[in-house]
């Protein structure tokens, strides 16, 4: 069997074992998130933060619990780092300095995970399993309990109720992502992956001399790093790291807990919603562009076009020999058109197309399938851009799922989509007409550019991923990066949950001859050109100077 | 104006203790209950499968060693690896990728550098070998920097080398490399790999045995 074969059959697996899944893991998270009843564990846990969790809150309020939650997130996350010299059970490791941890605190709340420390020789046990992957379980929680606000916002009429913000909050965490991930992790061990707390460890090697390397909890943090579509590993290399993944099937099984939560919110939107058909609509979206993606992908990268590539003979810089050029590729595109940015091999070393399609999955919002909670809540977004457009060719009022589409859903609508392309382009072209910011470049020319677009694309969509050559240890980096998160994050946040507040006011219409179906492959059609003509139109000049620049050279 | 500090500050208490209280579930017990399943099933695995060689630990199975002479199996090349620059009292392996576009003239004079020594090492009286034999992996540095594998191809290449510098028939060499070549997991998944370590240990010992 050669190796393009393999990749196609490992893309096959993965897609026949989300098509398995999604339906009863889709169907269970919705009742997780309508059920009444509460857990006793639960129970305890509402009255620790003194708050009612059947107490219905309209968006300001529901808004106001995300900011809080997440506020307090970012200062207890600061000042872990800032502390750390002094706590026990960290190796040792002195304290990090205030811009990094600033850049950190921000990007593992915002659930991107950009790092612009080396993680073997930063962060000590307590930072990490106390500080950084508990973010890595709530703001996956958060992003999902925004997008079961939205999803009510459009299944609820003539009230201004959304659901409780603890409630969803702490459900996501405990029901959804807990169990899961404590699988997964005890797996991973098995495959290969540490999992102890013991300090720094010497051991002697083959030619002689020793090495070192410090223990951790890997496996448990690995796990929901995927899960919860973080990314921020333990070790610098990432998932490209034998610890964190040791195995071609750790690296499978690693693709699909990114992608199962995502591709499974489809489901529960559609039983939320009361037409799981509605669901199967934005299902085939995510999975036409994440297909074609992949498809894209495999073939730029087997056909390793490049100088350097060509001199090797095949596209394995930045590549693990275990995963190949087939697994690596369907890695990159799945945790790019998530907002992951874990990854298993270094997209800088890419192609110059196969690089600029990780950048053109996050340029696309990442609604494909996007984050936990953030895919599908970006997804709706577009879905109902994509109802107003068909709207006007008809003529009509547009309406999504018996809603109307009118003036005020428009601007929330638009003002979504326009964050984080301004904060990608503005940024980007601060940093290269300033004097300072492009030394940080490893690489010259078109992919000097790229790196610093990679960058603030990664930052601004909260993915967490780079093109690692540039040096982002720097206080411009660090304080832009770390803005360009928490705007990305929250701006649409607020945008999103007022739309949820005025559609869930809404008187629904009924649906006529005239309407739209939103349940049908027409829709799906129209949903996924207008994505691609709308962020081509964005985002084409920036990525000509780029990777396409390099691609075509 | 003092109600809506006083709200303020109730939210942000609340939200504080949900913090903590979710800490202790997923910081706190979360992994240790992880730990403890690990340590008492795999422990092996979760303490980053040591091996050993004569009753001595050489390393781990999964971090791939550099250094080794001209007489053993040669890993992948791995430039972008580093060591600690904080916390200097320790020397840790900082693993990394070189991070080189595929247009870099770098990255270019690498490969070319590397494919040339490949080349040259593994050309022994009798056994020529062609630039185009040499295998992408060979020549290029993995993304951890700690890639513990090289290719089936890579490891044949290299047999000739090996054998002369060892004394050994090629046709032993041939097949202790045929015994530690790992393939694709249920047939599909990954690559198909030779783990440099184990096959180097395989090889002390069958040149001890001699």
């Amino acid at each position: 069997m050669g190796p393009v074969l393999a990749g196609v059959l490992q893309l096959l697996a993965l897609t026949g074992a989300l098509a398995l899944v999604h339906i009863p893991f889709g169907t269970c998270m919705a009742r997780v998130y309508s059920s009444k009843k509460h857990l006793r564990v639960e129970k305890w846990i509402y009255k620790g933060i003194g708050a009612d969790p059947d107490t219905e809150m309209a968006w300001p309020a529901y808004l106001r619990g995300v900011l809080a939650f997440s506020l307090v997130g970012v200062l207890f996350l600061y000042l872990l780092q800032r502390l750390q010299g002094v706590l026990p059970g960290s190796m040792g490791f002195s304290s990090v300095n205030p811009a990094q941890s600033f850049n950190t605190a921000v990007s593992f709340v915002t659930n991107t995970n950009w790092q612009s420390y080396y993680g073997e020789q930063s962060m000590g046990h307590v930072v990490q399993t106390a500080g950084l992957a508990v973010q890595n379980f709530v703001s996956a929680a958060v992003g999902m309990a925004v997008a079961v606000a939205l999803v009510r916002g459009f299944a609820r009429s003539r009230t201004g109720e959304l659901g409780n913000f603890w409630s969803d909050l702490v459900r996501g965490t405990l029901r959804i992502l807990l169990p899961i991930a404590a699988l997964a992790a005890v797996v991973l061990v098995a495959c290969g992956a540490i999992q102890n707390f013991s300090g720094v460890h010497e051991v002697g090697q083959f030619m002689g001399g020793r090495q070192q390397w410090g223990g951790g909890a890997y496996a448990s943090t690995e796990a929901i790093k995927e899960l919860g579509t973080n990314g921020g590993g333990l070790a610098n290399a990432n998932s490209a790291h034998p610890f964190e993944n040791p195995t071609p099937f750790s690296n499978l099984l690693e693709i699909f807990l990114i992608l199962v939560i995502p591709f499974s919110l489809t489901r529960t939107f559609g039983v939320l919603v009361g037409s799981v058909r509605q669901g199967y609509a934005i299902l085939a979206t995510m999975f036409t562009i994440w297909l074609g993606f992949t498809a894209l992908m495999m073939w730029t990268e087997f056909a390793h076009h490049g100088p350097a590539l060509q001199a090797a003979g095949g596209a394995m810089e930045g590549k693990e020999v275990r995963f190949g050029v087939g697994g690596s590729s369907i890695f990159a595109v799945s945790t790019t058109l998530t907002s992951t940015g874990a990854v298993d091999s270094f997209h800088s070393s890419f192609t110059g197309l196969g690089g600029g399609i990780t950048m053109l999955g996050m340029m696309l919002g990442e609604i494909a399938p996007g984050g936990v909670g953030s895919g599908l809540y970006g997804m709706l977004i577009m879905a109902v851009i994509a109802v107003f457009i068909a709207g006007l060719m008809v003529g009509r009022t547009p309406e999504y799922l018996g809603k109307k589409i009118g003036g005020r859903e428009m601007k929330l609508a638009a003002c979504y989509i326009l964050v984080t392309p301004a904060l990608v382009l503005v940024f980007t072209a601060a940093s290269m007409a300033l004097p300072t910011p492009p030394h940080s470049m490893l690489n010259s020319g078109a992919h000097g550019f790229s790196e610093v677009l990679y960058a603030f694309t990664s930052a601004a969509n909260n993915n967490g991923s780079a093109f690692a050559g540039l040096n982002a240890n720097t206080d411009w980096f660090n304080t832009m990066t770390g803005f360009a998160m928490l705007l990305g994050r929250f701006l649409p946040m607020v945008f999103v949950l007022a739309l949820a507040g005025s559609l869930a006011g809404q008187q629904p219409v009924p649906a006529t001859a005239g309407t739209l179906r939103t349940e049908k492959p027409l829709f799906t059609g129209l949903l996924v050109g207008a994505i691609l003509i709308i962020t081509g139109l964005t985002y084409f000049p920036a990525l000509a100077l780029g990777p396409l620049a390099e691609g075509l050279a | 104006m003092n109600n809506s500090l006083l709200r303020t500050t109730r939210l942000l208490g609340a939200a504080l203790r949900a913090l903590l209280v979710l800490t202790v579930l997923t910081g706190i017990l979360y992994p240790l209950t992880v730990t403890g399943v690990a340590q008492a099933l795999f422990p092996g695995k979760a303490n980053g499968s040591e091996t050993e060689a004569d009753g001595k630990v050489v390393g781990s199975s999964l971090i791939g060693q550099q250094g080794y002479s001209l007489r053993y199996f040669q890993p992948r090349p791995a430039h972008g690896l580093g060591q600690n620059s904080l916390n200097t009292r320790y020397r840790l392996i900082l693993s990394g990728a070189t991070n080189l576009a595929a247009d870099s003239k770098e990255l270019t004079r690498q490969v070319e550098a590397a494919k040339a020594a490949v080349v040259k090492d593994n050309s022994v009286p009798g056994h020529r070998v062609r630039p185009s034999d040499v295998p992408a992996d060979a020549v290029t540095s993995s993304g951890s920097g700690l890639d513990p594998d090289i290719s089936p191809a890579y490891a044949r290449l290299q047999v000739h080398r090996v054998a002369a510098r060892n004394g050994l028939p090629v046709t032993v060499v041939d097949k202790l490399v045929e015994d530690h070549t790992t393939g694709r997991t249920l047939g599909f998944l990954g690559e198909p790999r030779v783990n440099v370590l184990e096959l180097n240990i395989a090889l002390r010992d069958l040149v001890a045995k001699r």
